[in-house]
């Protein structure tokens, strides 16, 4: 118990002291998450949309597989890019493994389906209400896709919230492909499981603290967002 | 407001501002099948600048609504001719129908946002927009909603608006699908007399409805529709005075016309 009590208070004062150790793995977490939230966004929102929008063969298919991706174990990603680009990969040229790029890709692959997915059911039953509305309008098929998008703003930044919040507490994929190495590719998920196995609970026990405190302000961002369309904007 | 499409030429179409871009609405041998069933099944109809008020009237499963959607280039049909102003209809020419669904249309936005989408959706000055906009809200009497979000409206503010909506767009022609079936008495008096407004003012009006009461009221002209077919055409006087058919004649008694 009273290692318990001396891991948190040594963990608070990392944390409220700003230790520069702590910040740095922070700082990669969000880097890496938000940026891997930027790429899976860019292909996950036009890829909803198309979905959403445009009955073609394949579509149902594509529609389940995304659907069944959702919950990829993050260690099969991570095996899946390191046989990419390991040296002796098809990308192995590219010198990516067990750098912040590999992880970015990683976690972009992880959380794609999950952007894909509910930007899909969202713009889906927007669709539906709005299709004739805006053809009435004589608007063309990417100025209609634009509306449904603005429409559906607070729902789909639920999914990007969705996909962050999976990406920023994942730890196998890019254990795997960034390999943990201090400094360079060591992220809080990382951090606390190397530093748990060691027995150094203080600094695992901060960045847990810091890790909750995102999940936190994820759900309270995500619950701000969705109360205002509840007043009918 | 005097809608601009006021004068009518030689030929019978609609000029003001230049040609006219969808009037006549002319249609020939519509088919369009639902679940197997023909639920358009070979009508032909001719929309002209006038009557100015031309009521679409059958029960309910007759067909009226979709033709609506057809005759506004929603629904292609299976089989059968469409054109606008002697072309087939084109979306850059879609902004010149208003339409008013049944259950009003509206957007994630404020009242006024609502109608400024729909005009900047249509093209023309931008500059001029908001006042347009506010303008079309206050004519709907919805002045002290103008910055409410549209969808906490009323049901009655809701339709009203998106009639203001529809009107602001100045279109050769409003179609009208059912639009105050779902709203109390007092609301459907306001959207009726907004309708009555716009036709002394020149608007062509296509209006579907089931409600007889409210043909009687509106009506220039009325299409009696049955079971997918134009079982009648008729100035509303004629037609409620002497029944073209034996389905109107039953209608108009109150029978069960199926």
């Amino acid at each position: 118990m009273t290692d318990l009590v001396n891991a948190f208070a040594a963990a608070f004062h990392l944390v409220l002291s700003g230790d520069r150790g702590l910040l740095e793995i922070v700082n990669l977490s969000l880097k890496v998450s938000l940026l891997a939230v930027a790429f899976a966004a860019a292909i996950g929102l036009p890829l909803g949309a198309l979905l959403a929008i445009h009955k073609f063969p394949g579509r149902n298919a594509i529609i389940i597989l995304s659907n069944a991706l959702m919950g990829l174990p993050p260690v099969v990603v991570g095996l899946l890019v390191y046989l990419m680009i390991s040296n002796s990969g098809p990308l192995g040229v590219m010198q990516l493994l067990y750098t912040p790029t590999a992880m970015i890709i990683a976690q972009t692959i992880l959380i794609t389906p999950i952007i894909i997915s509910l930007a899909r059911q969202t713009l889906e039953d927007l669709h539906h209400e709005y299709d004739e509305y805006l053809r009435m309008l004589g608007l063309g098929p990417v100025k209609r896709a634009m509306t449904l998008i603005y429409e559906g703003r607070s729902s789909l930044m639920t999914a990007l919230l969705a996909g962050f919040g999976r990406a920023i507490a994942e730890v196998g994929a890019v254990m795997i492909v960034g390999g943990n190495i201090n400094h360079v590719t060591r992220t809080m998920t990382t951090a606390i499981a190397l530093e748990t196995s060691k027995g150094d609970l203080a600094l695992a026990v901060g960045l847990g603290i810091v890790l909750v405190t995102l999940a936190l302000g994820i759900n309270a961002v995500a619950y701000s967002v969705r109360a205002h369309p509840a007043r009918g904007l | 407001m005097t809608h601009p499409m006021a004068e009518i030429d030689k030929t019978g179409l609609a000029t003001t501002n230049g040609p006219a871009k969808v009037l006549p609405i002319i249609a020939r041998g519509l088919i369009v099948s639902r679940g197997g069933r023909n639920v358009v099944a070979g009508v032909g109809i001719r929309i002209d600048a006038r009557p100015r008020i031309l009521v679409i009237l059958g029960p309910n499963g007759a067909g009226k609504s979709l033709l609506l959607r057809v005759l506004a280039g929603l629904v292609t049909p299976e089989s059968g001719s469409l054109s606008w102003a002697g072309s087939p209809p084109d979306r850059t020419r879609a902004p010149h129908i208003g339409f008013v669904f049944q259950r009003p249309v509206l957007l994630r936005r404020s009242a006024l946002d609502t109608v400024c989408f729909v005009l900047r959706a249509a093209g023309g000055p931008v500059a001029i927009i908001p006042a347009r906009a506010r303008a079309a809200i206050e004519q709907a009497k919805l002045a002290a909603h103008v910055s409410c979000p549209a969808r906490q409206l009323s049901a009655g503010e809701q339709q009203r608006l998106a009639l203001a909506a529809a009107l602001a767009l100045e279109p050769e022609v409003l179609f009208l699908d059912e639009p105050a079936s779902n709203l109390d008495p007092a609301s459907a008096l306001e959207i009726e007399n907004r309708l009555i407004r716009a036709r002394d003012n020149g608007l062509c009006t296509v209006l579907v409805t089931h409600d007889l009461a409210q043909a009687r009221r509106l009506a220039d002209d009325i299409v009696f529709m049955h079971q997918g077919r134009i079982l009648a055409r008729a100035p509303a006087a004629t037609f409620f005075a002497e029944p073209p058919c034996a389905e109107a004649r039953a209608y108009i008694n109150g029978e069960i016309v199926v």
